[in-house]
């Protein structure tokens, strides 16, 4: 039993954004992804960035969780940012260092760039932050449905991805023991040249395998004992429910959607 | 080697939200050459305490002495290595640490890695083979062609043949049947008598813990409950049972006798036939007095 | 009459064509609303008795009925909702991503609607004393709460038999003892039959009977009672006797003879109060 691993980065909690049906989340986020890039102006990026703060706020997930979520990207967004800055020439001079000159299109450019993937790493982790693993799956099974009909395993798949998620805290709690086991025999894991450490993974990684093996041989048996048979006659105990919220955000998103075309600038 | 802990306290994930205190202000002292069992409901803190006792973990807070090494924030051994050849951790189920192709290839694997020479390796693991009770035979086999019990085995040889001054074993008879039980237990326990080890014992049988240790720390949510001979922890039924833990059948059923019969029989670790015999000298003198 | 729930027929099988026997032409019937304990050394072929019973495996020799059905190919999904199975290891049968996910995994492999599901998760989890932690993830469980778990989801689909084959060995021995527990009223509540599989003498003395398996054979099949009287037989075999027996045997040797073998420390005492009031 290990508290601290937590699945994926989910936080429990009941907001607005927790009791959405995850297809919704994934429906409005799957939108999002295109929408951001036909921002264009600084009214029709305000308005995304409105909607993507707003739902992070409502969401009531710690601000330091998903900026601490967001750590390996910023490096990213700022990196996005200077490069655009130094490679970009259009516009007037806006300043000179030794021997860079900065435009003001590059400045701008960077901006914008940095914006939209700032927006679209922090609604993508809200799904994450917002929603059990399970519900993903569920919803991926549910959206995925239509695609019975050409012999695409959808059920199995689903509960495939749903038993990985199960045993991943399993897994590392085993990982760990094992590697701990090991470095009583002597391994070391951390110093010493590379060919060594790499030699050292052997005594981890095979007794990881044979017991991975033997939990899927034992698991397989307990689904087959309580009567296991594949997807045909099941029913399912999680529902998923478009609810009046739903329906709101959906709304909310549609007018979201219009007042981007509106303020977008054409030509 | 003696072993010391000194107000030491661990938390796993320290400065993260999921900090937990598994272990807090703990002080004992275990006596070189003795056997020392730890007890404890589940959570208590058994293997952490363990992980100290070879440098897998270092206390948070206080300090941990074993012989000449003390592992504390300030005193961080550079080299894990020495210490860990020297104190040979069991682990629980230690069948699931086996990997190589062969038994003898297994075996040799921990003190191969502690640079003890091939020579002497082969006639430690023909010293080590007889003392866990296996065949020579088994040693080209591949450990994983073996039953559960033979692959406790191995495991149990792969620790013994580094040689280690400490054993240290969690649960080492958890799944055996009865015999594979005794078995491995009067294994260790001649082990320990003929080499001279220090030994630390976690069990959650109060039987084994009566019948091998010399000393019983009980843990109660990662502090010491109690600490004495098995005479003397064993003789507080109530403090025990407060912390989830029962007393061995023998002492359950010496209490009961004294209830039923208002004679008691102290409880000095004795026999069953000696149990036996003054139970018969109870009942005699019980009817002479009528 | 009691019904016959499970009945062995000379069964005998072998992993594989080409391997040893591991159980030799075995034969026992078992009824309802009775305990049975199997015990034996490890490999005596225990498990795979389990895993015949519920056709996990087919014997080569011999049949096997449950509730007057054979076991074969064509009635496993129904055997299977008549015998429920709890295996050994916590961890790995645990198939839901919370507890109640677990437990309506059976139900919704047989079709069970939605609020009979509901219905059925609240009863057998208040049955486990689970009730508190529906929505819990399995990481944050001790064993001895998966294995409670696992014992709901069995029941949710309310069979005849249930066997626990080692579903303690895991546990210290609060979880054992809130197992045995558990699984002691559920019986009685139920009236189903129960096999349990142990190593632990304890849960052995609690069973209305005992099956000793020794290298695949049916050693012996008898009360616990009576099966505790014969410790060396036993320790030849790899198992062993309770205290209570080896105490019993060593008064016998001090000279004090007690009637019929007692099996708990109540009965020993009562018999030794009767001795000492009859002289
Ligand atoms: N790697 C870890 N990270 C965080 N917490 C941990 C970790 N390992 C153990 N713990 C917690 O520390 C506490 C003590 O655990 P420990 O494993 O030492 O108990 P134990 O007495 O050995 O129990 P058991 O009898 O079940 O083996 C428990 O509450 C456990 O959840
Ligand atoms: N999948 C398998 N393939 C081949 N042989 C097997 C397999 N499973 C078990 N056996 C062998 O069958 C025999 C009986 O095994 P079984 O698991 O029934 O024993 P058991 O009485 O349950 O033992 P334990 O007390 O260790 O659980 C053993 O010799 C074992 O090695
Ligand atoms: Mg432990
Ligand atoms: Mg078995």
């Amino acid at each position: 039993m290990n508290n601290a691993l937590i699945i994926g980065q989910y936080v429990p909690g009941d907001s607005l954004v927790h009791r959405l049906d995850p297809r919704t989340k994934i429906t409005i986020i799957f939108f999002f992804v295109f929408i951001v890039f036909l921002a264009n102006n600084i009214a029709s990026y305000t308005l995304l960035t409105v909607f993507a703060l707003a739902s992070m706020l409502t969401s009531r997930v710690p601000i330091r969780f998903i900026i601490k979520g967001l750590t390996p990207v910023w490096f990213l967004i700022v990196f996005t940012f200077i490069l655009h800055l130094f490679v970009t020439k259009e516009g007037t001079v806006i300043a000179e260092f030794w021997i860079f000159e900065f435009y003001s299109g590059g400045l701008i450019q960077g901006i914008a760039i940095s914006v939209r993937f700032f927006l679209l790493i922090l609604v993508t982790s809200l799904l994450t932050l917002t929603t059990t693993p399970i519900e993903i799956t569920d919803a991926i099974e549910d959206m995925l449905h239509p695609l019975n009909r050409f012999k695409f395993p959808v059920h199995e798949l689903a509960l495939m991805m749903s038993i990985s998620l199960r045993f991943i805290p399993t897994l590392l709690q085993e990982t760990d023991k094992i590697s701990r086991a090991q470095a009583s025999r002597g391994v070391d894991f951390k110093t010493g040249p590379v060919k060594d450490r790499i030699q050292a993974i052997v005594p981890l990684l095979v007794p990881l395998f044979v017991s991975a093996f033997k939990r899927a041989e034992e698991l397989a048996m307990a689904m087959e004992a309580r009567g296991y048979q594949g997807g045909e006659g099941r029913t399912k105990l999680r529902e998923l429910k478009i609810e009046r919220n739903d329906i709101f955000i959906f709304i909310l998103f549609a007018f979201v959607i219009a007042g981007l075309f509106m303020t977008r600038t054409y030509g | 080697m003696d072993i010391t802990f000194e107000n030491v306290t661990y938390i796993y994930q320290q400065n993260t939200p999921f900090a937990h205190k598994a272990i807090q202000d703990l002080s004992f002292h275990i006596e070189s050459g003795s056997i020392v069992a730890i007890i404890g409901h589940t959570g208590s803190g058994k293997s952490t305490l363990i992980q100290h006792l070879n440098g897998l973990s270092v206390p948070t807070e206080g300090e941990v002495r074993i012989g000449e090494y003390r592992l504390s924030q300030e005193h961080k051994p550079k080299d894990m290595k020495e210490l860990r050849s020297r104190v040979g951790v069991v682990f629980q189920y230690p069948e699931h640490q086996l990997f190589e192709e062969t038994v003898a290839k297994d075996i040799a694997f921990g003190p191969q890695n502690f640079g003890v020479p091939e020579a002497v390796i082969k006639e430690r693991i023909k010293d080590v083979i007889p003392a866990v009770g296996l065949s020579e035979s088994v040693l080209e086999r591949s450990p994983f062609d073996l039953s559960g019990g033979q692959m406790r085995r191995v495991a149990i040889a792969g620790v013994l043949a580094v040689k280690p001054d400490v054993l240290v074993l969690d649960e080492p008879t958890a799944g055996l049947d009865p015999r594979g039980q005794k078995e491995i237990m009067d294994m260790f326990y001649r082990l320990h008598n003929e080499q001279d080890l220090t030994t630390v014992l976690v069990t959650h049988s109060m039987e084994d813990a009566l019948k091998y240790a010399d000393r019983i720390l009980i843990l109660n949510k990662g502090t010491k409950f109690m600490e004495g001979t098995p005479e003397e922890v064993f003789s507080q039924k109530e403090a025990l049972q407060s912390v989830q833990l029962d007393v061995p059948e023998m002492v359950q059923f010496l209490n009961r006798f004294e209830e039923k019969f208002g004679q008691q029989i102290p409880f000095r670790n004795q026999s069953v036939e000696e149990i036996a015999q003054m139970i018969q000298q109870i009942i005699k003198e019980l009817n002479q007095d009528e | 009459m009691r019904k016959k729930l499970v009945e062995f027929r000379n069964v005998s099988f072998r992993y594989g064509d080409e391997g040893p026997w591991v159980l030799k032409n075995c034969s026992f019937e078992i009824y309802e609303n009775e305990w049975v304990a199997i015990i034996g050394h490890n490999g005596s072929g225990k498990s795979t008795i389990a895993k015949l019973l519920n056709g996990l495996l087919f014997p080569q020799e011999g049949e096997i009925i449950i509730d007057g059905k054979q076991v074969n190919e064509e009635s496993i999904w129904n055997i299977r909702k008549e015998v429920g199975m709890v295996f050994q290891n916590p961890d790995n049968q645990f198939v839901g991503a919370t507890v109640q996910d677990d437990v309506a995994f059976g139900m919704e492999n047989r079709g069970v609607p939605r609020e009979e599901m509901n219905k059925r998760i609240s009863e057998t989890l208040k049955a486990v004393r689970m009730q508190d932690y529906r929505l819990t993830e399995p990481h944050r469980l001790s064993g001895g709460q998966k294995q409670r778990v696992a014992i709901a989801s069995v029941l949710a689909i309310s069979p005849k038999v249930l066997i626990l084959d080692e579903a303690t060995a895991m546990l210290d021995p609060s979880g054992r003892k809130e197992i045995m527990e558990t699984v002691g009223s559920i019986q009685d509540q139920r009236g189903l039959s129960l096999i349990t599989i142990t190593h632990d003498l304890q849960e052995v003395v609690q069973a209305d009977r005992v099956i000793v398996m020794n290298n695949g054979e049916l050693w012996k099949e008898s009360t616990p009672r009576e099966i505790f009287t014969q410790k060396e037989a036993l320790r030849k075999i790899g198992l062993d006797v309770p205290f209570v027996a080896i105490l019993t045997e060593e008064l016998k040797h001090a000279g004090v003879h007690l009637g019929a073998a007692p099996l708990n420390h109540e009965e020993l005492l009562e018999d030794l109060w009767t001795l000492h009031s009859r002289t």
